[in-house]
């Protein structure tokens, strides 16, 4: 069985390689604006940020079809971004008012497109594992050649259904793509302290999964990964797991002071594996980009998510009778 | 001495069994192991073992009888020097007067398990759901299953059948017998012993626009897929403004089978109709068994089925129609009456309506309302028969605390209070786990003598 630690990376254009890094940056800007939102009393409950774990989505996006699905946990907002959801609909629903993908009674953690094939947007840690699977066994009863990016975190890799999952997707041979996002921390409990084996991706030999490690920090190394799992999935050899190595900059939510972990630990990160500096410097020394022209693309994520703030701030709260409605189809 | 060889017991609930066919003849020596006939119970075909060693002297019982009662003699084995003329037994008296099992006995009054169905069914109906005149047969609860699913998988193909043992074994119960022949194991699908994990992937299914029927072996086991179905399942389309949600069955037998103790017997009725997004059914007749199911499969939303293993072998009236449907949210009034009303559903509508023949021996007319569905409730059924009757009675197997019968007494204590001359009783099973001892399990379930004495409680006589 193929379990390996990944290097290659595919020959991507420097225009691709210049949305990754619009898309990325507009991950970050977005997620920047809501902590921000939070700390005024905009958003309120749980809000969980993915500054950091960028390069992820990003990658695995670029890796993907029109028609292909995804579906993660409560740490959401980077995904729907990179599906292609509106900045607009989704701060809305950070706000909690009518103009947001769930009309305001989702949250941060509980948002959906049929339109983007996003899947949600679920609360409870792995539970969208075995739902990712489902819609995998969906697109194959349906014979429609599409496959389901499943993401999940390395606590969710703990969980019992994880592996109940494993085991039947690699029976029926579901294309699903199972995302573990390593990001080294399930909520408060270090990956070494709650994790007896310490290669996640492995986990699947034993259900005859192939699986992979990927260097998250790298958006080039995760497209090329998803390229290789997409291919997997889509030639009809059943799921396959990327381990993807990464690392969220801010506490697990908002409420979080992050005392598990050391602020030179975070600060190092930032400094030396920041995966949106990492394209910056590949465009400025490819000589693909200047100062200027990304200093352009920053302030138009800046732009567009003032627009967002602007949208999720007008939009009236829903109409009191929205609490009685789809409850049921 | 002669050994007598008896109708072995298959299944928790067997009362009676078919003897499909003899493997030894009379004269030939048997020893303990030995496979010596094939018994078919109502969920399957099974070998049946000697026990002891010795000649078979006479065989009791012909090949091909039905109904045979569990315990009555079915051959007879000699000794060493014994003579099969010596063995006198009347054949007709082993298959007519079956020894009694312990739970008849220990409520006389009650309607024996294995007795015709149409003793039920003969009481007074109100308003079958099917037009006069539509021909009329006699079916098992069971077989009503298989049909309602097999007719809209037909008319459907993204219905489709998961759960353990439903395929190449027929279904631990057989509802799903014939299923994977006719469909193909694209649409019937075996899983492993995984119920949050194929609880999970089912869901998922219905999200990417499949409806699954998901069976649980029993709904115990369902207890492992809770989040999947009242996290999942229930409050997606709420979660997603409408924008998707889970249209999906989760069927199987729920409640009291018999003796199999605590972890196997449970009612959770009350637990999944408290969920706002789950619709909750519990049918007690065939007809409603089939309407109900067909109405469940093609409802948009995620829809409990809680059946009863004591009732699947059960007959009762099924119509012959092309497509026959019950409504979800609509009572059934089985048995009009003036005195007093008597809320069910499921199994519990079996102790209501022998209650309610045991009360008009007295002179005491009751009115017995079959819920059908727990969510929704149809509570206008309800309130005008109270108003009518101004006293009621609900009966349920599940536990005292939180019951439905609870959930109805507050309910008619709010809309028709002035009409009441006397407080609702919930009749319930015990507040205890159900015990395994027969006289201690007897004693945890609701009956029918419960019934009588609440509604002679609540009339004051």
């Amino acid at each position: 069985m193929a379990v390996r630690k990944s290097t290659s990376k595919p020959n991507i254009s420097a225009n691709e390689l210049l949305n990754y890094y619009k898309d990325m940056l507009m991950i970050r800007r977005f997620e920047e604006k809501a902590g921000q939102l939070y700390g005024m009393g905009l958003i309120g409950g749980f809000c969980h940020l993915y500054i950091g774990q960028e390069a992820v989505v990003v990658g695995l996006e670029a890796a993907a079809e029109e028609g292909d699905k995804r579906i993660t946990s409560y740490r959401d907002h980077g995904h729907m971004l990179a599906a292609g959801m509106n900045p607009d609909g989704v701060m809305a629903e950070l706000t909690g008012r009518v103009g947001g993908y769930s009309k305001g009674k989702g949250g941060s953690m509980h948002m959906f497109s049929k339109e983007k094939h996003f899947y949600g947007g679920h609360g409870i840690v792995a539970a969208q594992v075995p739902l990712g699977a489902g819609l995998a066994f969906a697109d194959k009863y349906q014979e429609n050649g599409r496959v389901t990016f499943t993401y999940f975190g390395d606590g969710a890799a703990n969980q019992g259904q994880v592996y109940e999952t494993f085991n039947m997707a690699a029976l029926w041979e579901l294309p699903v793509i199972f995302v573990i996002e390593n990001n080294q921390y399930a909520m408060g409990t270090s990956q070494q302290r709650s994790t007896s084996s310490p290669d996640i991706y492995t986990r699947g030999a034993a259900f005859g999964i192939p699986g992979e490690a990927v260097d998250g920090m790298d958006v080039l190394a995760v497209k090329g990964a998803g390229d290789r799992a997409v291919k997997h999935c889509r030639s009809g050899k059943g799921p396959y797991i990327l381990e993807v190595k990464t690392y969220r900059y801010r506490g697990h939510s908002m409420s979080d002071p992050a005392k598990y972990r050391t602020r030179e630990e975070v600060q190092k990160m930032r400094e030396e594996r920041d995966a949106i500096e990492h394209v910056r410097s590949l465009l400025l020394t490819g000589k693909h980009a200047s100062e200027d022209d990304l200093k352009a693309i920053d302030k138009e994520a800046k732009a567009i998510v003032n627009a967002s703030v602007d949208f999720a701030k007008e939009s009236p709260e829903p109409d009191l009778d929205e609490l009685w409605t789809d409850i049921y189809a | 001495m002669a050994i007598q060889i008896l109708m072995p017991a298959l299944s928790p609930t067997m009362e009676e069994g078919t003897l499909a066919k003899w493997l030894i003849k009379e004269g030939d020596i048997v020893a303990s192991g030995d496979i010596i006939a094939e018994i078919e119970t109502d969920k399957a075909t099974m070998e049946f073992e000697a026990v002891d060693e010795g000649v078979i002297g006479k065989l009791l019982v012909a090949e091909g009888t039905k109904a045979v009662q569990v315990n009555a003699p079915i051959a007879m084995l000699l000794e060493e020097g014994e003579r099969s003329d010596a063995v006198d037994i009347d054949v007709t008296v082993a298959v007519a007067q079956p020894v009694p099992s312990q739970m008849v006995e220990i409520e006389p009054a009650s309607i024996a398990p294995a007795a015709p169905a149409e003793s039920v069914m003969s009481s007074v109906l109100v308003g079958p759901d099917w037009p006069e005149g539509t021909p009329i047969k006699q079916q098992s609860v069971r077989e009503a299953l298989r049909d309602a699913m097999v007719e809209e998988m037909t008319s459907d193909p993204t219905v489709y059948l998961m759960g353990e043992e439903v395929g190449e074994y027929q279904g631990a119960y057989k509802v799903s017998q014939g299923l994977l022949e006719k469909f193909g194991n694209k649409r019937i699908i075996d899983t492993p012993i995984t119920e949050h994990g194929f609880a999970g992937i089912a869901v998922g299914a219905a999200f990417g626009g499949l409806r699954p029927i998901v069976e649980f072996m029993t709904f115990n086991f369902a207890m492992q897929a809770m989040d999947q179905i009242i996290n999942s399942a229930a409050k997606t389309l709420y979660m997603s403004g409408g924008q998707m949600g889970a249209s999906i069955v989760f069927r199987g037998p729920n409640g009291a089978a018999a003796r199999v103790g605590a972890q196997h017997s449970q009612d959770f009725a009350a637990w999944f109709a408290q969920i706002p997004g789950l619709k909750v059914a519990m049918p007690y007749s065939a007809s409603d068994a089939k309407g109900l199911l067909k109405t469940a499969i093609r409802d948009p939303n995620p829809v409990i089925f809680l059946e009863n293993e004591i009732l699947y072998g059960r007959n009762f009236d099924v119509p012959v129609m092309d497509d026959f449907t019950v409504p979800f949210g609509k009572a059934r009034i089985w048995r009009e009456g003036r005195d007093v009303t008597i809320i069910s559903f499921g199994i519990g509508m079996q102790h209501a309506l022998e209650a309610a023949k045991k009360l008009a021996a007295d002179g005491i007319e009751a009115e017995v309302i079959d819920l059908h569905t727990l969510r929704p409730i149809d509570y206008d059924t309800l309130i005008s028969s109270v108003q009518k009757t101004n006293r009621c009675v609900t009966v349920e197997e599940g536990f005292p605390i939180c019951s439905i019968g609870n959930h109805l007494s507050s309910v008619i204590m709010e809309r028709a209070f002035d009409y009441l001359d006397a407080p609702v009783i919930n009749c319930t099973g015990k507040d205890v786990p159900m015990p395994y001892a027969a006289n201690l399990e007897k004693l945890a379930l609701v009956t029918s003598v419960q019934v009588v004495s609440a509604v002679k409680s609540v009339i004051y006589r």
